[in-house]
């Protein structure tokens, strides 16, 4: 027998699913989806950008009041940013230690190769890609410190952002690992949660073109800025 | 026909192995890929060398003894056991890589047999029923609804080979597991275990050292009983539902 997870007790109710493969899945499936539902919300509040400046500032402004007066500026920002990072962190923990345990279960490669079974691989280095787009998405547009832009206008950070060449292609190919990831990811999760039905031909289809409309979604803004439609 | 092999040779388990070239001429394209393997043998033999090992029984692609991975493929080109491949599948002079699974649970005991004891404890762990033992009940007094019967019958098709888990980029023995959890669970008899079988049979799974399963659906293309792959996402339903239940204990 070879040496896995299996030191692991027997999961016993939710609060145990850590212990199995399955389990861990289940958490990244979870998460996944958590931070899928954030994104879309995200994609779709972009769009605002085509209605102008002023409107589209005032929203980004509206969202740090976002449940005042119960709520103090900003809390409900900083309640979805400890939410997102518990997620993350669970997504990148989960699939860290089943690729591991992965890799463990197949030690030996064939000396044939095979074609097919490349979404494993690309849902391992998509991730990584995203996680550091995400890092560099935070400091170009949330905190401003690689931003071109001379004010702290959301507005102006987008136009001066994606004047520059290289912030452009960056953000395609951060947007192709995107498509990628909820490509396989949307069916991959529903199917780990035990949705009979994640696997017909329906549901893959609207995988596809829901993890293309995301994609699209997002690239409209910098590629409006190259072209002129926002400026 | 005229083939060139590259078998995977290795004297036992602790031997480090390798690939080794064997022209074969005389080769039916009516024979079975085992009958190929068998044509080599006899040349082996008369010339005084160790004949390939490779597991084998019915022939008839229902016992589940057979497979080898060839050219990259589990069972090879077609979609059934490597004893019901034939030499048709093939062209003549061309190159076939013959390797056996590879998976750290199914360790190689010699050439292309491997160990397949960890389906064998999986099975121990929650792949049976409670059964009466005396006279059979009579066979019409338990009604199961059709569409179970079929679905409980698709499943139980799965003769264990083990290809699923050579097809896997990750080794994992999801597509075996789900066969085994979605034929008992769906039939009245294997009610009584509903909750403890899936939830010994994964913990088995994960401690024999199987990957998890990544959904690339490499397992149900290679499975030559064509075990489907909602079986998998219904193996989940009943590991989510099994944990749930053990939440309520």
């Amino acid at each position: 027998m070879v040496e896995t997870l299996s030191k692991n007790p027997r999961v016993t109710g939710f609060g145990t699913l850590h212990r199995s493969t399955i389990g861990r899945k289940m958490i990244m499936a979870v998460s996944g989806l958590a931070m899928l539902g954030f994104v879309v919300v995200h994609m779709v509040g972009n769009l605002k950008i085509f209605f102008g400046e002023t409107e589209f500032n005032e929203y980004a402004h509206w969202l740090r009041t976002i449940g005042e007066p119960a709520l103090h500026h900003e809390w409900f920002l900083w309640i979805m940013r400890v939410g997102l990072i518990v997620a993350l962190v669970a997504h990148f923990w989960a699939a860290i230690t089943l690729s591991r345990h992965d890799v463990k279960a197949r030690p030996v490669k064939y000396q044939a190769k095979r074609k097919g079974g490349y979404a494993t691989t690309l849902m391992r280095w998509g991730g990584v890609t995203l996680a550091l787009f995400i890092v560099y998405h935070i400091l170009d547009m949330t905190t401003g410190t690689v931003n071109p832009a001379t004010t702290n206008e959301p507005y102006d950070r987008i136009t001066s952002g994606f004047g520059e060449w290289y912030n452009v292609v960056f953000y395609t190919l951060a947007m192709g690992a995107l498509c990628a990831h909820i490509w396989h990811g949307l069916w991959s999760a529903a199917n780990t949660l035990g949705w009979n039905r994640a696997t017909t031909a329906g549901f893959r289809t609207f995988a596809v073109v829901f993890a293309l409309a995301v994609a699209f979604g997002f690239l409209l803004i910098p590629y409006s800025v190259v072209f002129g439609l926002v400026d | 026909m005229k083939l060139k092999l590259k078998i995977w040779r290795q004297k036992n388990a602790v031997d480090a192995g390798g690939m080794v070239s064997y022209d074969l001429e005389g080769v039916s394209t009516d024979m079975s890929f085992l009958e190929m393997l068998d044509t080599l043998n006899e040349k082996l033999i008369m010339e005084g060398e160790d004949p390939v090992a490779f597991d084998h029984d019915c022939r008839e692609g229902i016992c589940g003894s057979c497979g080898v991975v060839i050219n990259g493929d589990a069972h090879g080109p077609e979609q059934t056991t490597t004893c019901q491949l034939h030499m048709r599948s093939f062209k003549d002079g061309e190159e076939i890589i013959i390797e056996p699974w590879r998976a750290a649970p199914f360790p190689v005991i010699k050439d292309l047999v491997v160990d397949r004891g960890a389906f064998d404890r999986i099975i121990g762990a929650g792949g049976y029923i409670t059964a009466p033992t005396g006279s059979s009940p009579e066979g019409n007094s338990t009604r199961i609804p059709k569409p179970d019967a079929d679905a409980a019958f698709a499943n139980a098709t799965c003769i264990g080979c083990g290809a699923c888990v050579a097809a896997c980029p990750n080794g994992s023995a999801s597509l075996f597991v789900s066969a085994k959890v979605t034929h008992l669970n769906l039939l009245p008899q294997g009610q009584p275990e509903r909750t403890t079988r899936v939830l010994d049979m994964v913990e088995q799974m994960d401690a024999e050292g199987f990957g998890g399963c990544t959904n690339t659906g490499m397992c149900t293309v290679s499975c030559p009983k064509e075990i489907p792959f909602t079986s998998i996402a219904n193996l989940n339903k009943e590991y989510r539902r099994a944990v749930q239940q053990s939440n309520k204990a």
